[in-house]
Order: structure tokens, then sequence, then C-alpha cells
């Protein structure tokens, strides 16, 4: 009676083991079956169950534009792809005020060509850089293009040119929207700077726009003629000996001081991504700071004097990853910004995971959570930039994320060689000559982008696949365009080492939408800073202008909403970066508004 | 070192061998690994911060401890000591990572029921974190990575660890497996390095790494998972670290978790079957 006894519990212990050993795989059964296509045609469905469906049209809107990735030192060859992932960026500016917004990209290899793609409002593109002088900017000696910003920094009216580069950062004026005039040596930067991010942000809200610049490779490297192959990380989770960071203060008259120290951002983590926005009301933009090899960086703007970094203290600062992208989104319709941070995600290798940072409610300290795995949008791939915009003008911001390291041959891995030196002491790591020699192989390559849509409760479905986003590019910088003025968002992707892909966003027509284009008096005149929060019928949204947002990117400078099927907006509130707010009670939707600070 | 995550050495005398008059010597060997994995997640934490979150550590844990309890109830009729369920539970949520909490319930639950459930002669053949980690990391790769946190990558962290450890495998007897282990490890380096062109310093580079750490002091010392001679010992950790080579010659990035899955078992398994002698089911200890 005692063995029956015995032999039923074990039985019974080893159903239960069995039951947990299928676990998993009952889980990968059910997290893959999605909604797949009924229809024959793939738009239709995409259009019913979805509302928008993506087309890249890049080729008959002219863009022709293929990025270069930079060669560097013989001694780097052996990992060249992976130190040479980067400079494929693209920023958008309507750089001759005419009303329709044009888009520039970056190469970076010596001798390739930047792009300047004027929009000539007929859904067509001409590269205007050479006639401009924003093409041939990657010279031999100056370094190679990372990404570039545009901001308005002397306030007339024109959008101005920063470029940043494994190099010496460029200033370009932008005279009066027929020609750029290189005004670096006057502006007084540095010599070389190895930048991987740079936004504009007026930090002391004096109505001049300051700088601030991201360092990834320290600056005494010129990557091009190499003393030493001690270049790399010294951990790849906890390096500090990545480049400096910058932040420069515009004086108002052409010229910027280097203000970093007292502002307390002489960081030296291996910086690729910022955003800067109010965060906490004060009237003062804080500043949110991505890093690879680390922890990310929160800085707690004090009154335009100086920064805090309260990375530890808010739970941003906890857990070291990747940190690729900064975007900020009010995605709850709450009025609220959280922070999206793209990491690294490689199936069975690396789970870190892209991060949410939502702030706690109801906490008197400003304290953050990671909602990104709740929401569903912490499972990536190799993941660079990402932005939020209503993609089928539904009420809800919806998420696209750009992925892919390295596409080279195919059904090949370097991870395995990569984990093992990763994981070693700062001695092996942080020298290139011990990196194993990557031999054509691929890394996190051929990755699908994925665009994640919002149910509306914070809940996103990942929905590329249906929508015509299926493209498989090494995409890095990502942007969101209204390239036809017809209140929908395009998207555009600078892929690296390929061409661009310019997405149309054809959306169905029942829903409303309202755009904002800001121009301060008393702020800066790009308005960068201001946040403009929409009440309709569909709930409270906020959004900030930026001045550089997302992975090596600029969005368009106009703010758009989407509204549903709600025909009537409530009131739209604009709190300029001066402290001025301005009200404007029902404006018409399906308008693009423009509005200019009372003085 | 003297017990990981098995639970069978718990439930016997620890080993005492030579002098005993040694305050060292008096030391419960039963509470070492469980102070030392302790003291590591905290030095580890503080220093680096390598608790993602602590939810999952408390889930883990909490999941280890819980299976443990009402397993032990139902098998054996009794509640079981809990430091080797505290073990498994902070080895789980250091060497699994996932963005989801999922993982790191399931994977302590089968890390602890594989003692129970999968048993030859009244003994469990696998170290029981070493069961679930392997099984999680082949068959949910979608959700589950390894231990990705560096330490730092900092020499003298290392150091102190890698001291600390070796003393407690000492006073657990088992430092003849991990200086064995260590060795064939840094001479099959030496041999991938000749065969792959990579340097050598690539090849032993995992080494200093925290997954080796844990490898080395609390995996593959477990004593009810280990065979009964210090030859076979030393044996098995050698063909340990030759399936280990074999593994990465092949790029299996877990290559330590699969071999010691594949070697330490076997072992076991035979060394059971060869002093076949009566032992009561399922009640030696789970």
């Amino acid at each position: 009676m005692k063995i029956n006894r015995n032999t039923i519990i074990l039985l019974g212990i080893r159903l239960f083991f069995l039951g947990l050993l299928v676990t998993p795989l009952i889980i990968r059964h059910f997290s893959t079956a999605g909604k797949r296509p009924s229809a024959s045609d793939p738009r239709e469905f995409a259009f019913r169950q979805f509302g928008f469906y993506l087309r890249d049209v890049a080729e008959e809107a002219g863009i022709h534009f293929v990025h270069q990735s930079p060669r560097l030192d013989p001694k780097l060859n052996h990992i060249l792809p992976q130190i040479a992932s980067m400079g494929a960026s693209v920023s958008v500016v309507d750089y001759d005020r005419d009303g329709w917004n044009d888009l520039y990209f970056t190469s970076s290899r010596y001798g390739a060509r930047n792009a300047l793609y004027r929009n000539l409002g007929d859904g067509t593109f001409r590269d205007v850089a050479g006639e401009v002088g924003l093409a041939d900017v990657n010279r031999p000696g100056t370094g190679v293009s990372m990404g570039a910003v545009w901001g308005d920094y002397d306030n007339d009216g024109y959008e101005d040119l920063f470029l940043y580069k494994w190099g010496r950062p460029e200033l370009f004026h932008n005279d009066g929207g027929t020609g750029f005039t290189r005004v670096t040596e006057a502006a007084g930067f540095p010599a070389w700077v190895n930048a991987n991010t740079a936004i504009w942000l007026d930090y002391n809200s004096d109505g001049n726009l300051d700088l601030f610049l991201g360092g990834y490779y320290p600056a005494r490297f010129d990557l091009w003629h190499l003393k030493t192959t001690r270049i790399m990380p010294e951990s790849f989770e906890y390096a500090r000996n990545g480049g400096r960071n910058y932040l420069f203060e515009n004086q108002g008259d052409g010229t910027f001081r280097d203000v970093t120290e007292q502002a307390g951002l002489s960081g030296t983590r291996w910086t690729l991504a910022a955003g800067a926005a109010d965060l906490r009301g004060t009237g003062y933009p804080d500043l949110f700071v991505a890093n690879d090899y680390g922890v990310d960086e929160y800085y707690l703007n004090e009154k335009g004097q100086h920064f805090l970094e309260a990375g530890a203290e808010t739970n941003i600062g906890f857990a070291p990853k990747s940190g690729m992208n900064v975007s900020f989104g009010d995605v709850s319709n709450r009025g609220t910004f959280g922070i999206y941070v793209t990491n690294i995600t490689e199936n069975g290798v690396l789970m870190q995971g892209n991060n949410f940072w939502v702030p706690d409610d109801g906490n008197a300290h400003l304290r953050f959570a990671n909602l990104a795995g709740q929401m569903g949008i912490s499972l990536g791939g190799w993941s660079y930039g990402a932005q939020f915009g209503d993609l089928n003008n539904d009420g809800a911001t919806d998420l696209y994320v750009a992925n892919g390291f390295i596409s080279a041959r195919k059904g090949t891995s370097y991870w395995y060689d990569y984990s093992k030196v990763t994981g070693g002491n700062t001695a092996i790591i942080s020298d290139a000559n011990n990196w194993p020699d990557m031999r054509g192989r691929s890394q996190s390559g051929y990755q699908q982008n994925r665009i994640w849509l919002n149910d509306g409760t914070g809940r996103f479905q990942e929905v590329a696949d249906l929508v015509g986003g299926t493209q498989r590019l090494d995409s890095r910088s990502v942007a969101m365009v209204d390239l036809r003025n017809r209140g929908v968002l395009d998207i555009v992707v600078a892929n690296q080492n390929n061409r661009p892909l310019v997405y149309k966003n054809q959306v169905v027509s029942e829903n409303h939408w309202i755009d904002f284009n800001l121009e301060g008096t008393r702020s800066n005149r790009s308005a960068i800073g201001a946040i403009v929060t929409v009440k309709w019928a569909g709930g409270v949204h906020s959004q900030v202008v930026s001045g550089g947002i997302g992975y090596c990117s600029q969005n368009q400078r106009r703010l758009h909403f989407g509204l549903g099927t709600a025909s009537q907006v409530d009131q739209a509130v604009i709190r300029w970066p001066s402290g001025s707010v301005q009200t404007l009670d029902h404006p018409d939707p399906d308008t693009i508004h423009s509005v200019t600070e009372s003085p | 070192m003297s017990d990981t995550s098995s639970s069978d050495a718990h439930d016997q005398k620890p080993p005492v061998e030579g002098k005993t008059s040694s305050w060292l010597h008096r030391l419960d060997t039963r509470y070492a690994p469980p102070v030392l994995i302790t003291l590591i997640l905290l030095a580890g934490h503080l220093s680096f911060g390598i608790l993602e979150s602590y939810k999952t550590i408390l889930l883990t844990i909490g999941t280890s401890v819980l299976t443990e309890l009402l397993l032990g109830r139902i098998v054996l009729g009794k509640w079981r000591n809990l430091s080797s369920a505290y073990i498994t539970g902070i080895s789980v949520s250091i060497l699994i990572r996932s963005p989801m909490y999922w993982p790191y319930i399931v994977c302590a639950m089968i890390s602890i029921a594989s003692k129970y459930a999968l048993r030859y002669r009244g003994r469990h053949t696998w170290n029981p974190s070493n069961f679930g980690v392997s099984w999680m990391l082949f068959t949910a790769p979608f959700s589950v990575a390894g231990l990705s946190i560096q330490w730092g990558n900092d020499l003298w962290p290392m150091l102190v660890i890698w001291l600390l450890g070796l003393f407690i495998v000492w006073r657990a007897n088992r430092l003849h497996i991990t200086v064995t282990y260590v060795v064939s490890f840094i001479v099959f380096s030496l041999l991938r390095s000749a065969i792959t062109g990579d340097l050598f310093w690539a090849e032993v580079a995992p080494l200093t790494g925290p997954m080796y750490q844990l490898f080395v002091f609390f995996m593959i010392t477990d004593p009810p998972t280990t065979v009964g001679t210090r030859k076979g010992r030393m044996l098995v950790a050698f063909f340990i670290a030759f399936v280990e080579f074999v593994l990465r010659l092949n790029q299996f990035i877990y290559a330590p978790f699969y071999a010691l899955f594949l070697v330490g078992s076997v072992a076991k398994f035979l060394e059971l079957r060869r002093n076949a002698r009566p032992v009561e089911t399922a009640s030696a200890g789970a």
C-alpha cells in the first residue's frame, strides 16, 4: 500500500515536472500565433484592421541617396563592420520656409556626399545639397558625418544646421533659405569630437538655442590614424571611458561657450542619444541621455543654472543596458510623457529589452517604472532609432522602432565571439586587437523594424508585417514627417550602408487630425521646448517640440495630433519655453495651425 | 564547493576532514555556500547594481522556497532545509535574463522539481539550477538569455570573488574540482586559439566573467551531483571542460551549462549504477 502511494506521488511529480518542461514551448506557441491577413489584398486588410498602410516610395519620390559606412584605420579591419556601424541619419527641416518638409541625409565615408532633398510639393524631391553647400562635408582629415540637427540659433527665422561627426563638428548658417555659410570657427566648437548625438535645447530659457553634444569614442582618437588599438569600452555594461559630453551655451552673437563643467554634464559614458523636455513642469527642460555600455542618465534642470544627475534616484539609472535612443511619448493620453529607450534584444543571447519609463503616479518623489514589458514594446531587436506618432490618426500614439546591426553573410553570426570577449576582463575587452575577426559574419542582421500600434489603453500590437513594413535593412535613424501636408505622418528611415526607406502612409479617411506650427518670439524662434496639449473627446494629449529626438534624427518641427472620429477639439494649450501660456479654444480640426507666441 | 543548489547534501552531515580544532573547521559547511552567494550578490549589486530589479530575485527565491517546501512535504513527508532552495533562487535570478517574469518562475520551479522528478537509485543526478537554466536557454530563447551583467569587468572585484570562492571550495574539500576545471579550460583555450586563429586572450576571456565565477564555485562542485572519489571528480571536471571545448568550437554561447548538463548527469548515473546498492526510494532526501 505504501509502495503504491509512493508510486502515485512519484507519477504525479513527474507529470507536474513534464508540464513545467513544456511550459516554455506552449508559451512560445501562443505568443507567435497572431492575426494574419485573410484577405487577398493586404492593403485592404490593413485598412480594415489597423486604419493605415505603408508603401515605400523612395524611388518614385526621386530619393536615390545611399549611405556609405566609414573606412577606418586598417588596425580595425578585422572588426570594421561593427566599429563602422553608425552614421546613417535623417533629419527633417523646412529650410526654405516654403511650407513643405525637406529631408537631410548624412553619409559617413570620406568623399561621400550628404544630401538635402527639397520637397517639391508634388510628392517628389530634388537633392540640392550641392547647390546650398551642405553636400561636401566629409572631406579627408575632417571626419565623417554621424548626424545633423536643425535649429534657428540666431532667431532669424531660418533653420540652421549643426552637423556632428566623428571629427570636426560643423555649424552652417542658413542664409535666408537660399544657401548656407559655414560658421564653425566663429562659433567656437572644439576641433574634434567623436560624437553620435546632438540636440538643440534652450536650457536656461533665455530665448537662444543652446546645444548638447554627446561623445562616443574619446576625442583623442582619430579613428583613421590610430596609435593604439585600446579604443574599445572598458566594460560591456559599466564603461566610463567613452567620449566626453558637451553643453554649449548660445551667447546670442553667433558664438557658443562651453559650460559643460558648471552645468554638471561632463560625463564620459558612451553616449548615443539625448532628448530634452520639461518633464516636471518646472519651466526648464530636463535632459535624458542614453548611453551604450552602461546606465542611462537623467539630468534634472535646476532653473537653468545647472543639472543634477538623478538616474539612480529615479530608478532610470539602475540596470545597465545599451541605450541607443531617447523619445518622449504620451501613450496613455494623460498629458504626461514617458521616455522610450532602445537596447539590444537577441533571442537566446541578450535579452536587455527596450525601456519605457513612465512616472509613478502619486509619488511625491520623481520615480519612474519601466512598463515596456507590460505594454508589449520591450522586445525589439538590435534596436536603434524609435519615434512616437499617431500613424492612423485614431487618437493614440503609436511607435516605430528601427532594428538591425550588421547584415553581412546570411546564415552566419558573430554573436558567439562577441559574447566571448564582452564577458571578459577590462584588459581584454578594451583592446580591439583581442576581438576575433568578424570574417564577413552577420550580427543581429536582417531584422525587421517594429511598428507597434497603440490600442488606446496603453497596450501595443506589433503590425509591421501587416501594414507594409517588411523590409529588413540595418535601420538606424527614424523620422516622422508629413511629406505631403495631408495631415498624415509618413515615416523616413535611414539605413546603414543602404538606401533610405521613405514610407508614404495611407490612412483611413474617417479619422480627424490637427497640426500646429509654432514660432517663438520671446522664446527661441524654433519654439524648441514648447509643449502643446490638446484636449478633445478622446482625452488629453501632449507633445513637445524637439530640437532632435530619437537616434541621430529629428522629426518635423510641426506637431501632429490624431483625433480619431472626433470632429471637434475643445482646447489647445501651448506652454512656451519662455513660460508664457497660450490657449486656443475650439481650434479647427483637419487644419495646420500656425501659431506665433504672444509678445 | 560543499553545496550549491542541491538539497541532498543538506540532509546529510557535512563532511569533516582533518583537524577539527580550528575555528574554520567548526564552520558548518552547509551555510558557507548560501553565505557566499549572498555576499557575491550583495557585493555585485552594491558595487554594480547587478540585480535588474528586486522583483525578480524575490520572485525566484520565493518560487524556489515554496516549491521545495511543497514537494518536500508531499514526497518526503517533511519540511526541508531551505538553504539549497535559497541558492537555487539566487542562481536562477542571476544566471538568466528576461524582460518578463514568467521565465524566472518557471525556471525556479523546474530547477527544484528536477530534484524530485529525475532520480536514479534515490538520488538526483542533475545539478538543479544547471538543469533549470540549461532547459530555459534551450527551449525559451525567445524570452530568455544568459547572464549579461559583467561586474564591471574590473580586476579587483574579480580577484576578490575568486579568492573568496577558492577559499570556500578549499574548505569544502572541493578545490581539486575547481582547479582541474580551470586548468583544463585554459589548456583547451590554447587549443581553441590554435584551431580558430583567434587570440588566446579572446578564448580565455569568458573565464574572467561572472558567469564562470558562479559556474566553477557553485555548479560543478555540487556534492550530490558529483561522483564519490577524488580522482573521479577530477576526471569529470576534465570531461566537462572537454565537452565545453567541443561545444565552443561549434559556437554554443552557453557551452559550460550544456557541458555540465551532459557530463555531470552521465557521470553520476554511471557511478550510481556501478555502486548499485539498496537505497530507499525517495527517502534519502530529494
